[in-house]
């Protein structure tokens, strides 16, 4: 199975492929942070009963198969006549799925602060603002950093669904490959370790990160 | 009779037993005390043969702990021990907790070993709590538990280690009290402590611990009145 | 902006056939737990084995299951099998891939559960004269249970949504290969969709409270 047909221009079609799950996966996770902060500081600053229609509509991003989240996308932005191309609802259907669950990483990670350090910091005169950017913000980014890699990789991942829009990503790449060359396993194994490769830089980063700051603590 | 003799014990290049040299009789009570990493807990855990040691040996009514041919869980019936943390076992109610060994180990039956148990936890002052979970327990009450768990296996012997230590000030009086009534109802005890006042008013025998070796042994009216080792009469004085 | 009518009755209509898609993603759902618990115990045992035949090969289970995406887990038992001749139909392949996504990612919850009982249970369980086996069965594993049931069942929802899948592999009696089938005969894309995300969620949500009863009926401390 090793005297293979592909060629260098194969190993390219590949690679970009790859580019095409970055890009996703990069622009999903940047939308989905800036939503889930602000998201995740609205409910840990209301009350639970307030927060509930927020809490219920980012649920249903988390039960709900992203599948069918992007199919009824694709389907609203056509009968609305958005003319968004399938990259863009992609991102934006990404970045709305991740944002699910970066709220409640971000959430978690606020009340993870505990309040006698938060009333220390404003017994000394901090603003609500200076409180949260300078006690609340750093001690929390240690508490969330583990789990927003976690999603970042899980992103990195759950964007191979989008290949059903038509999106040539990694997977969809080796998929058109296997059809043409018929060598499904090892076409599947190179695309497997190039996942790989793209997730294990990000899971040492953060693994690295957490560790200089627990010998800082 | 537990004998000990001649035992060392290291956990890598740390010496923590360094030739140990003890008996105790049948009803005796013998509380060992030292500063911290002194060995004393070790001791307690080889006894039981929880912790192997390197040379030396072990005697429990003339069983060697550590020969390979001895059946440990066998012997471990005939000693009870009581740790620091509290050991409750939370999927279990304090019933459970109690009856668990007397039927899975010892065989009992539901109702006799929940006779047993119910006889042991009313001992201990916990015959209200039996349905309860430790979780919902006080830290005393999962400790005086915990005797009442060991003490459900009809032990020859009884091992307490600091099993004050991880308490709440307010409630060492209560634990203290149940080793006193068990001490005065004859049970061999050997307990490591950090109460000086418990050593010196139930024991027969104080033993004081230093760096891995037992710097002197005697009556707590010659340990606390007239300690003849300068290491014993530093530590007392460090710890009044 | 909206020159479309919505023609919910249509998929209304298609709810009965719908409803039997949903029974065969929930079995799908079921069977690929029920085999992925299994699997993630032995392969737990064998990561936590000193024998590097037994540590490898789960290792590298695990480290599949859950740094590549389960589509693409799906796809190799489809399509990558095809290389050694073995051919599985959608069903197999779906609940083989899902099976092993599941397997992968419980080996770890299971482990980090062992690892979160403390060593003195075990000490407590072998001072009262239990042996290794009778300490593990009484003390050690009912404690797991309880560690590694909400992980285990938030997986058990993760097998729910991955049932989705099976339609890139040409599932058509699933919840979704059965909304997929009917939408390329009528083309009510979102009015389908729609009601089966609705369904989905009715599942999800489900299986969520279901697990809360029970759980609340067993873990009673």
């Amino acid at each position: 199975m090793f005297d293979t047909a592909l060629t260098l221009n194969d190993m390219l079609f590949l690679a970009k492929g790859a580019g095409v799950t970055l890009a996703i996966t990069f622009f999903a996770v940047i939308g989905g942070t800036v939503l889930g902060l602000t998201f995740g500081v609205i409910r840990s600053h209301i009350r639970p009963w307030m927060a509930l229609p927020l809490t219920f509509i980012l649920d249903i991003f988390r039960s709900v198969p992203l599948l069918i989240q992007l199919i009824l996308a694709n389907a609203f932005q056509a009968i609305a006549g958005l003319q968004l191309s399938p990259f863009v609802t992609s991102c934006v259907v990404l970045a709305l799925y991740t944002s699910a669950y970066c709220t409640e990483i971000v959430r978690g990670a606020i009340d993870a602060v505990p309040t006698v350090t938060r009333r220390a910091a404003r017994s000394l005169g901090l603003t609500w603002g200076q409180d949260m950017t300078q006690v609340v913000f750093p001690m929390a980014l240690r508490v969330a950093l583990p789990s927003w890699i976690g999603l970042t990789l899980s992103v990195l991942k759950d964007s191979a669904l989008v290949l059903w829009l038509g999106i040539i990503e990694l997977l969809r790449s080796s998929q058109i490959l296997v059809t043409r060359l018929q060598e499904p396993m090892t076409i599947l194994l190179i695309t497997g370790a190039i996942y790989f490769a793209l997730s294990f830089p990000i899971a040492r980063l953060g693994g690295r990160l957490e560790k200089r700051w627990q010998e800082n603590d | 009779m537990i004998e000990i003799e001649n035992v060392h014990k290291s956990f890598g290049s740390l010496k923590v037993l360094k030739g140990i040299n003890l008996t105790v009789d049948k009803g005796e009570v013998v509380s060992v005390i030292g500063g911290s990493g002194s060995g004393k807990s070790t001791l307690l855990t080889c006894i039981n043969g929880l912790e192997k040691i390197d040379s030396g040996r072990i005697l429990v009514d003339g069983t060697e702990v550590h020969a390979k041919s001895t059946d440990l869980n066998r012997l471990r019936r005939k000693i009870g021990i009581v740790f620091q943390q509290f050991n409750a076992f939370p999927h279990l109610t304090v019933l459970e907790n109690v009856t668990l060994a007397p039927r899975k180990v010892k065989g009992l039956g539901k109702a006799e070993a929940e006779e047993i148990a119910v006889k042991h936890l009313e001992h201990v002052g916990l015959g209200d709590k039996l349905k309860v979970y430790p979780g919902r327990l006080s830290g005393g009450q999962q400790q005086r538990m915990a005797i009442a768990r060991a003490l459900a296996m009809s032990p020859d012997y009884m091992l307490f280690d600091e099993v004050t230590s991880a308490l709440d000030p307010q409630l060492v009086g209560e634990v203290l009290d149940t080793l006193k009534m068990l001490a005065e109802d004859g049970m061999t005890m050997i307990c490591v402590t950090h109460e000086m006042s418990f050593a010196r008013d139930v024991s027969n025998r104080v033993a004081f611990f230093h760096k891995g070796v037992m710097e002197e042994i005697g009556p707590p009216e010659q340990i606390f009145g007239e300690a003849k080792s300068e290491e014993t009469r530093k530590f007392l004085s460090s710890v009044r | 902006m909206f020159d479309y009518t919505f023609q919910w009755r249509q998929a209304y209509r298609a709810l009965p056939q719908m409803l039997d898609g949903a029974l065969v993603t929930l079995q799908i759902a079921v069977l690929s737990m029920v085999i992925g618990v299994t699997i993630a115990v032995i392969l737990a045992v064998a990561r936590n084995s000193k024998s590097r035949w037994l540590y490898w090969p789960a290792t590298a289970w695990v480290e599949v299951a859950r740094n590549t995406p389960a589509l693409f887990q799906i796809y190799m038992a489809h399509f990558g099998l095809g290389s050694f001749g073995i051919y599985l139909s959608p069903f197999v392949a779906l609940l083989a891939g899902i099976t092993f996504n599941n397997a992968g990612y419980l080996c770890e919850t299971f482990r980090g559960a062992l690892r979160a009982i403390p060593d003195t249970q075990v000490r407590a369980g072998r001072s009262l004269g239990m042996g290794p086996a009778k300490t593990f069965r009484l003390i050690v594993l009912p404690q797991m249970l309880r560690i590694a049931f909400l992980p285990t069942t938030n997986q058990m929802v993760w097998a729910i949504l991955m049932t989705s899948l099976g339609v890139t592999v040409g599932m058509s009696t699933d919840l979704t290969g059965v909304t997929q089938d009917l939408n390329s005969r009528t083309f009510r894309t979102f009015e389908l969709f729609a009601l089966a995300a609705v369904l989905y969620y009715a599942i999800a949500k489900a299986v969520m409270l279901g697990a809360r009863l029970l759980a609340w009926r067993l873990f009673r401390y």
